[in-house]
């Protein structure tokens, strides 16, 4: 007789970790990109990263983690507000720096290579 | 007109109860209950009073509809975060970026603000102007300009915030 009951177990709770670890990773991907990139509304690209992706992969996580309890219902409720909330601030910011005249870097792009720089 | 605002009350008092029941978790407390009910009420007469209640702060008839856009959007969303992380994370990369003017499909004031959150939702694209009909989108990528890739969300847009599918 196998115990499933202990094996489906096991599989929420490494499927938990494997979102959890993911959405860290995009939140570090997010971070690296807000430092290397080079203007303004280019950063904003990048901390949309760790608004969108990243939140659902860690909330994502913790709702698989906890089961079919109350709390995961709160953390649902997180996310949704998160994915209204998130998208409006990234617009306002956007908006404001357009509104006071902060033109964008337009055409290509190289930013130099880390090894280049002097501060490394 | 008069039915359809109650069948807007009916439901913000659905949503409401459900949401003081979530979150507090107790069902055997009478106070608590009370607290609740009360609050719900409290909150139903405010809303009738200010006069908002509409397809604006009652949004949820358009949740069927919804649900299979947003789960189109979460695909979305991963294949551009793929390319922007991908972009990030090479030592000698090359930005693009261009500002681009798109057109807005959906007419009513939900779904216009649906499109232009779901640009900057997307990674790789923000919304930082809004016209009566067009968007202004700055992208990071010359990839990311394809008109028909726009075409297609805005139809999308238009679909789940309940208007008639739009001639193309």
């Amino acid at each position: 007789m196998i115990e499933w009951g202990v094996w489906l177990d096991l599989a929420r709770h490494g499927l938990a970790g494997a979102m959890m670890l993911a959405g860290a990773c995009f939140m570090l991907i997010g971070s690296i990109g807000v430092l290397r990139l080079p203007d303004f509304y280019a950063r904003i690209h990048a901390a949309g990263i760790t608004d969108t992706l990243a939140t659902i992969f860690l909330l994502g996580g913790m709702v698989v983690e906890s089961g079919l309890t109350q709390t995961s219902a709160k953390l649902a409720l997180v996310g949704m507000l998160l994915f209204l909330t998130s998208p409006t601030a990234t617009h306002a910011v956007a908006n404001a720096a357009h509104k006071a005249g902060l033109k964008p870097r337009l055409g290509t792009i190289a930013p130099p290579h880390p090894r280049d720089r002097e501060d490394g | 007109m008069r039915y359809l605002g109650v069948r807007y009350i009916i439901a913000l008092i659905i949503v409401l109860v459900t949401l003081w029941l979530v979150l507090s978790g107790y069902f055997n407390k009478p106070l608590l209950l009370w607290l609740g009910s009360a609050s719900v009420i409290f909150t139903i007469i405010l809303t009738i009073r200010m006069r908002i209640i509409d397809n604006e702060s009652v949004p949820y008839f358009n949740l069927f509809r919804m649900v299979p856009y947003l789960v189109w959007l979460v695909v979305e969303i991963w294949k551009s975060t793929i390319i922007i992380s991908a972009t990030i994370l090479r030592p000698d990369m090359v930005l693009t970026p261009r500002l681009i003017r798109v057109k807005t499909l959906p007419s009513s004031g939900f779904g216009r603000a649906l499109f232009a959150n779901s640009i900057t939702l997307t990674p790789g694209t923000v919304s930082i102007d809004l016209d009566d009909d067009e968007v202004i989108v700055h992208t990071l990528l010359k990839e990311m300009t394809n008109r028909g890739d726009f075409a297609e969300m805005a139809r999308r847009c238009a679909i789940a915030a309940g208007e008639k599918e739009p001639a193309f």
